[in-house]
């Protein structure tokens, strides 16, 4: 079909379009609903062959989503923020019911304050549901994100829900040129899904999503579920080849960006890394070796990838578009435990930026690199480090003071 | 199904869908109404369970029934339905599953869920129209839990979290939901309120219920012995006695026109009720709170006076 001019919300209905989806239960929320809002109208205008129904709230919305995928029809819904907070209880429970369902999160800073621009507290708040995790930075990655999905949960070494992540405004609403494929390669890529675990037939009736008592027959559960999202990475890359062979783009669990020589390295994920990668060619046009991991699945964690990719480096800050309160960036937590037993591990050092879409500016990345060679200097790293600045604090005093508390 | 009613219970199917051995209590009427609403519904059907007592008749590896079923969590079995529904209509429609083979889905869950976490999900269930049966069995309170007030307890109950004290003697100082007018008030297609004392009108009223197309919903009075305090051997009588007092209404709903199915020939005191159980005991001992029994004497009075059935 050629390229079309999509957003990120565009690029994603595409996605669920050529995927075949029978069935979206829906809800809207800002900044996903144009999804869901694209394919009602394909339905209804008689394009997309699927069944759509709009929801009572999130919570129902992910039950209903599960419910068909336990039933044997492939499902898609999607949501952001506060709408995948409130549907939190049933992400855990699709996911503990091991049905090949794809989501897509659009980030977007939770409550409170209330607000609409993108972070990732959102969707690293289901980090450890079981849900696996693709975490996207252009509109054409979002498209064949949704399609790897798919494939990737309906393969019956996995059998786990995928959610697809970009960030709100800054991919939802940005239009890039994205390659759509032929419906016939990507039925050849994504053939039609045929239940073998999850239906219910009079003939042979199953009960599902029953109750475990005992410690030794609930942890068997949850330890299949791990397992099975440890083969995810195995299938991943089957998958990530199938893909390129047919489509001729090629993602695999991270990507390098100028990283092979080099020895300082900024760590990010989704949008905010194009920032990383224009910061990261300044400091190379400055004589100073620097490079970017994006970490694009990060359920399953990919552990091996990021290991090898950091050998060798000299320090590695890690960008989180996120904070745990009381201890910082979540993902800085996850590499510090993915290198922590590696003998030759660099310097890492963490830095919370971009929350609710607050802009990561050159000068900050500057500091970042320069923070990176000190630390390497002196061998001390200092705590998280909060993005801010003098600007932005003259204008937060601005509104401060207008309210009062100047 | 034969839509034609029947007389006796000589007449309610043999075949037994829920087999014998579950962990429910004995004498639990919640049970008893879910064996008569099953013979009724026959084998063809998915249930799906909202988080309460009867989430535990399925536990892995065991089930009790013949049929398929689905737990969801507390607040969403209506919308667990939906998906299942939905689901089932694609793959008939898509020709992958033979109409012989559709399954009726039945929503089944407590009071807890049915008048309070999961009103919401009802609601958008039944204003989608949506085809499924719901079976709550309102043993009005948080059974599972041990027996906590929840929208459905009745006025005067002792509950765990509302125990008659020195400076509160009452119980329960709310009024029981009306969720009956509730869901009425969406208009369905069919709604109506069942006991496991009246087994024929509940297999009737699963009968009639399956010519519409949309909600078809019933509510259950269903006597607890724990939490209702009375010996597991007088459950069904006692079920019995709520419908003879008045406190029960036995009454169905088609397309929001509410008529009465049985109406007891003279109402026995709501007293002969309430002094069987233990949940209301310090409505008598250790001093008498007439002014309770009154009220809620008056409240049943009231409820069949508006209906024009006592005068």
């Amino acid at each position: 079909m050629g390229k079309e001019m999509l957003t990120g919300n565009g690029a994603a209905a595409w996605g669920v379009r050529m995927a075949e989806v029978d069935y979206i239960p829906a809800y809207p929320i800002t900044p996903q609903t144009e999804i869901i809002e694209t394919i009602a109208k394909w339905i209804s205008d008689g394009a997309m062959d699927a069944s759509f129904v709009t929801m009572d709230s999130e919570h129902s919305m992910v039950t209903a989503a599960g419910a068909a995928s336990a039933t044997g029809v492939r499902t898609f819904t999607a949501t952001s923020s506060q709408g995948l907070l409130y549907g939190f209880e049933m992400i855990y429970t699709v996911a503990g019911w091991r049905v090949p369902l794809v989501m897509v999160n659009v980030s977007r800073g939770l409550s409170s304050p209330i607000t609409l621009g993108p972070d990732h507290n959102d969707i690293l708040a289901i980090r450890d549901s079981g849900f696996l995790q693709i975490h996207c930075e252009t509109c054409q990655e979002v498209f064949d994100s949704i399609l790897m999905a798919y494939k990737l949960a309906e393969d019956e070494r996995v059998l786990l829900p995928v959610i697809v992540n970009m960030d709100g405004f800054y991919l939802s609403f940005t239009r890039e040129p994205v390659e759509i494929p032929d419906v016939e390669t990507v039925r050849s890529f994504l053939p039609e899904y045929q239940p073998e675990h999850a239906f219910f037939k009079p003939a042979q009736p199953m009960a599902q999503g029953v109750a475990v008592l005992g410690g030794e027959f609930y942890s068997y559960f949850k330890y299949q579920m791990h397992l099975a999202s440890k083969n995810a990475l195995e299938v991943y890359k089957e998958v990530c080849g199938d893909f390129e062979q047919k489509f001729g783009r090629k993602y695999r669990t991270i990507e390098e960006y100028m990283l092979e020589d080099a020895e300082y390295v900024l760590v990010m994920t989704n949008s905010f890394s194009t920032l990383g990668k224009a910061a990261v060619k300044r400091a190379r046009e400055n004589g100073l070796k620097a490079g970017l991991l994006r970490l694009r699945v990060l359920r399953p964690f990919p552990d091996p990838d990021i290991k090898n990719a950091l050998k060798g480096k000299r320090a590695v800050a890690v960008i989180d578009q996120n904070i745990s309160i009381g201890k910082g960036g979540i993902i800085y937590s996850e590499m510090a435990g993915c290198l922590y037993n590696e003998i030759n591990r660099p310097l890492l050092l963490s830095f919370i930026g971009g929350l609710g879409g607050k802009n990561i500016s050159p000068e900050e990345f500057e500091l970042i690199f320069d923070k990176m060679i000190k630390a390497e200097d002196t061998g001390i790293v200092e705590a998280p480090h909060l993005l801010y600045t003098e600007n932005e604090w003259k204008e937060m005093a601005g509104l401060k003071e207008i309210a009062g508390k100047g | 199904m034969d839509t034609i009613p029947i007389r006796s219970i000589r007449e309610i199917p043999p075949e037994e869908n829920m087999l014998s051995g579950t962990p429910a209590c004995a004498g639990c009427g919640g049970l008893l109404t879910l064996r008569h609403c099953l013979k009724a519904l026959g084998e063809k059907i998915v249930i799906v369970n909202a988080a309460s007592c009867f989430t535990l008749l399925s536990i892995y590896p065991f089930t009790p029934f013949k049929n398929s079923w689905l737990y969801t969590a507390m607040a969403c079995a209506p919308a667990g339905a939906q998906g299942v529904r939905d689901a089932l209509d694609i793959l008939i429609k898509k020709g992958k599953l033979d109409p012989e083979e559709d399954l009726k889905v039945v929503v089944l869950t407590g009071d807890g869920s049915a008048y309070d976490m999961g009103l919401s999900s009802t609601s958008g269930a039944i204003y989608r129209n949506l085809d499924f049966y719901y079976i709550c069995y309102d043993n009005e309170a948080y059974g599972n839990t041990g027996f906590q007030q929840s929208g459905a307890t009745p006025f005067a109950s002792r509950t765990a979290t509302s125990p008659p004290g020195g400076a509160r003697p009452t119980g329960a100082q709310l009024q029981k939901k009306d969720l009956f007018e509730i869901w009425n008030s969406h208009r369905p297609p069919y709604l109506a309120t069942i006991s496991p004392a009246y087994p024929v009108d509940l297999v009737n009223k699963f009968r009639k219920a399956e010519q519409y197309k949309g909600p078809k919903l019933f509510i259950s009075h269903s006597s607890c012995p724990p939490g209702w305090g009375f010996d597991p051997s007088h459950s069904v009588s006692l079920a019995k006695l709520a419908v003879e007092t008045g406190i029960w209404p036995l009454k169905e709903s088609v397309h929001g026109k509410v008529e009465h199915t049985f109406v007891p020939k003279k109402f026995k005191p709501v007293e002969d009720y309430l002094k069987e159980q233990e949940r209301f005991a310090h409505l008598f001992k250790p001093v008498r709170q007439e002014d309770i029994l009154k009220s809620i004497q008056e409240t049943v009075n009231e409820y069949w006076r508006k209906h024009k059935l006592l005068s």
